[in-house]
């Protein structure tokens, strides 16, 4: 999956769990905690839905590589197949 | 129409669950109601078979006005000679199959829009306040939302101020070591996909729940200016709402579940309550309070007693500090609690006996 694929993938995850955020002002660079309202029940969620669509499945340990938007794309973009 | 708070004068029905002939029992969720705090699940309060349904969806009754016939569990929600709910001119009832957000309904009963006609795009297709506001022609007036957060707003603040005014507070700290809470969530967690994964706050709910069994003064409301213990711990989670404000759902029997139950129960009502959707019981059943601020925030919070209730415990952000432990100094983890307590219930001495109960029980997780 390419790093622009895994961005949307992740902001669409997001959008579910918090509707209020606009894709188009996300800014992919910035703290996602910073600039989005989601508490550690919502980030749960998150990666529930990315387990799903994706099959990776972020460990614990593996919270503080989500930092940024453009860093989980990153994450996610690693480890998908194909 | 069911009281969900001290300061509601009627509600406005979103849409009924039940139908003419549907068995329902007590804590059946009948019908969606909206207040200034939020979309409500209304619960029934008796067991009975549905004769007759007495508002339409769209409609606005005051509390007290009887909602719904019951056969074999009379009228729910009110004296029989109450006046009949008044229609809201020129609305439509939502439809209850179409995914929205409470701001989109709004909209729409106010725009007279069917949410089923408009195209949604938020989360999962949600129809959003915007584009019922598109699908209206600019034909709903502005500031909806806007208007939704003040009476939000001023619920709240008429709640706190009232707690503020008559419960005579009084406020206790302490610090926990919580290194082996977070070890123990550590292992659990491992291997664990995301759904199935535990947060702190669970263990720390829990913690209060079963100190709170043992010092029953800080669980419980006071009636008619009296202290009256409750033998059921009903623990109330504070949830900051999206787009502001904050509600305190009630966890029931928090201290008669194992750590998965209460971490599937908190996911479920936050979830709920984060979008603003609360079931009528959740509103009027807590016997005490936890106001945990997770992670990322500040270190300390010292909260308002949700009035009837008589405590609050606060749970700051987990932080590192420096300890001291068999005389060496360490880094660990730690949680600053807090409570808040009502002089007409207890005082320090057995406020800071609950409290220590509490701090035991993170630091020896293992009784969670």
């Amino acid at each position: 999956m390419s790093p622009d694929e895994a961005l949307q993938v992740f902001v669409a995850a997001l959008t579910e769990v918090a509707p209020e955020v606009d894709a188009a002002t996300l800014d992919p660079d910035v703290d996602l905690f910073a600039q989005v309202d989601i508490d550690s029940m919502d980030l749960l969620t998150v990666l529930e839905i990315l387990r799903e669509r994706t099959g990776v499945d972020v460990p614990e340990d593996d919270y503080a590589a989500l930092a940024t938007p453009r860093l989980a794309a990153a994450y996610l973009a690693e480890r998908v197949e194909g | 129409m069911p009281s969900l708070g001290a300061d509601m004068e009627s509600g406005l029905l979103v849409e009924w669950r039940i139908g003419p002939g549907d068995r329902v029992s007590r804590g059946d969720v009948i019908a969606v109601v909206e207040t200034d705090k939020g979309v409500i699940e209304a619960e029934a309060f008796v067991d009975g078979t549905v004769e007759q349904l007495l508002v339409e969806p769209g409609a606005r009754a005051d509390v007290g006005v009887p909602i719904v016939r019951l056969a074999g569990g009379g009228e729910s929600n009110g004296p029989a000679a109450a006046k009949p709910a008044v229609p809201v001119d020129g609305s439509e009832g939502a439809s209850p199959r179409v995914r929205a957000t409470p701001g989109a309904r709004r909209a729409a009963e106010r725009a007279g829009v069917d949410l089923a006609d408009v195209a949604g795009s938020g989360g999962r297709g949600a129809v959003t306040e915007a584009d019922v506001e598109r699908a209206a022609g600019g034909a709903t007036p502005e500031g909806d939302e806007e208007r939704r957060r003040r009476a939000l707003r001023r619920s709240i603040a008429a709640l706190m101020a009232r707690s503020k005014r008559e419960i005579p507070h009084y406020y206790l700290a302490h610090t926990v070591d919580m290194t082996a809470a977070l070890a123990l969530v550590a292992a659990r967690n491992a291997g664990r996909p995301p759904g199935e994964r535990l947060v702190p706050t669970a263990l720390v709910l829990r913690a209060v729940a079963l100190a709170a069994r043992e010092v029953p003064e800080v669980n419980g409301t006071v009636v008619d200016g009296g202290f009256v213990a409750n033998e059921r711990v009903n623990v109330g989670l504070a949830v900051a709402m999206r787009g502001g404000g904050v509600v305190a759902p009630a966890i029931a029997d928090v201290d008669r579940m194992d750590l998965e139950e209460v971490m599937s129960r908190v996911r479920e009502v936050s979830g709920r309550a984060r979008r603003g959707l609360l079931r009528s019981s959740e509103i009027t059943d807590g016997t005490i309070t936890l106001s945990a601020l997770g992670d990322r925030s500040v270190e300390e919070v010292h909260g308002v007693i949700f009035h009837p209730q008589v405590a609050l415990v606060g749970a700051g952000s987990i932080l590192e500090r420096p300890w001291v432990r068999d005389g060496r100094v360490e880094i660990v983890p730690t949680l600053r609690l807090s409570l808040a307590a009502d002089h007409r219930a207890s005082d320090g001495r057995r406020g800071g006996a609950f409290l220590v109960r509490v701090a035991r029980l993170l630091e020896s997780p293992e009784e969670l």
